[in-house]
């Protein structure tokens, strides 16, 4: 009885493979619904954040909007949007988008507020107008600090997709409830390995993602954001 | 769905039927948060001041603690399942690895911050290297490892909710209670009652950090 062994066959069963409730199934409406939601904080999230760190106005709102979205505890959220507009595919989208938006508003605004100001005089003595210099100069610049918010907020929501099957959507998470619904720990295991495998994917998906959209000159800062990217939000502070 | 329709938002006369039960699901979470706050700053402490020493061991333990950062709350507790069951150990397990990442990230960031010339002119002063460390170089730090300490205060709470799906949870209980039962009372008080812990703490750790460290402060 090795339980790893039974969680092997779990995965080599082809039963596991196909129909509705099959992995390809659950991963693609886990990818999906990760993806639209985080698309949408994005849309709503990176102009607010980014304007308000172009012109400088905001910093306490769009530092503390992090503080108040850390302290919402997302199963909390879940359920009571649940009661709100019932069952399925629609809490869990509006608890992911919500759960998505603080890190990007935050990150974004960081990131454009410490842009080096002398750049931004560059900018202008060239004859740049403020779209423009907010667009060339100011965003190329602060790249690192808004895709680490973007890499924050996606992967948070992979995580958090999870705890959608609680309110009777699908995604992998299905596997781990329906597991502890039944004692079926094999189950639960192999969910908990798939879960955790899409986090890491997306982790390093988004990574390769902000390596890419980072100017080659900043890309040495990508590591440097790496790092800094939990100690923005954890100075939960303004900088200065 | 229509009985969820129909059923109040709050129901008083279950709330003071239950009164104790509440009480004891609020315990509950402020423990299990206490337990892993505590039990993870005190590993965190050591792990953090040896990654931030030793600049090898430094990309190692800060990779190990990103990688497991990432992997959601839910699938570790659930990997831990087979091997510590439906218990309270797997609860604490899980909330103190996520603590842990947390603080160990924030004393290596907040001693990195020491500015060097500090540093040096403590070294001219004579200090010795923990007396340094004691009185010149975590002072200077404690801003950004209180800050730590609020984060991982305020996501263990949130997390505490979810370890209610491994027969723990606090005010998860209650959640996970009205859900199952389709009854709002006792999913609203546990979800008012964690959100309310969660922006208290957040809010006394604040005031806390800023009394503590009063030079820090816009």
């Amino acid at each position: 009885m090795n339980f790893l062994g039974e969680v092997a066959r779990w995965f080599a069963d082809p039963a596991h493979w196909q129909g509705a409730s099959g992995i390809p199934t659950r991963l693609e409406e886990h990818v999906l619904m990760s993806l639209i939601a985080t698309a949408v904080a994005a849309l709503v999230a990176l102009p607010i954040g980014l304007l308000l760190g172009h012109y400088g106005v905001g910093g306490a709102v769009a530092i503390n909007i992090s503080n108040i979205g850390r302290a919402l505890p997302s199963f909390a959220i879940l359920v009571l949007l649940v009661q709100l507009v019932g069952i399925g595919a629609i809490p869990a989208f509006i608890a992911l988008v919500a759960l998505a938006i603080p890190p990007m508003v935050t990150n974004s605004f960081v990131g454009m507020r410490d842009v080096d100001p002398e750049l931004r005089d560059a900018a202008r003595g060239l004859g740049f107008r403020e779209s423009r210099t907010l667009l060339r100069v100011e965003l190329p610049n602060a790249m690192p600090v808004v895709m680490a918010g973007i890499r924050t907020a996606g992967v948070q929501v992979v995580a958090t997709a999870t705890l959608a099957a609680l309110v009777g959507w699908g995604g992998l998470g299905r596997y781990i409830v329906d597991g502890i619904a039944n004692r079926n720990f094999v189950e639960v295991f192999a969910g908990a390995v798939l879960v955790a495998l899409l986090a890491a994917a997306a982790e390093i998906g988004l990574a390769l993602l902000q390596y890419v959209l980072t100017p080659a000159g900043l890309r040495s800062r990508v590591k440097q954001e790496r790092q800094a990217a939990v100690s923005i939000q954890a100075q939960a502070e303004p900088a200065r | 769905m229509l009985l969820a329709a129909q059923d109040p938002w709050i129901r008083w006369d279950w709330v003071q039927s239950h009164i104790q039960r509440i009480t004891d699901a609020t315990v509950q979470h402020i423990e299990l948060t206490a337990i892993a706050v505590g039990l993870g700053f005190l590993l965190a402490v050591p792990i953090g001041l040896f990654a931030w020493r030793y600049r090898k061991g430094r990309g190692a333990v800060l990779s190990v603690a990103g990688a497991l950062y990432t992997i959601p709350s839910l699938a570790l507790f659930a990997l831990l399942v087979p091997y510590t069951g439906l218990t309270f150990v797997t609860a604490e397990i899980g909330l103190v690895s996520y603590t842990l990442l947390i603080l160990v990230r924030n004393i290596v960031v907040g001693l990195d911050g020491v500015p060097a010339e500090v540093r040096d002119a403590a070294r001219g002063m004579g200090f010795r290297t923990g007396a340094q460390l004691l009185r010149v170089e975590l002072p200077l730090a404690l801003p950004v490892i209180m800050a730590g300490v609020r984060i991982a205060t305020v996501t263990t709470i949130g997390l505490v909710t979810i370890t209610a799906l491994i027969g723990e949870g606090g005010l998860g209980q209650l959640i996970l209670d009205g859900l199952v039962r389709d009854f709002r009372t006792p999913l609203v008080v546990g979800g008012v009652l964690s959100v309310a812990l969660a922006i208290l703490c957040d809010v006394g750790l604040g005031f806390l950090q800023r009394a503590i460290t009063p030079w820090s402060h816009a």
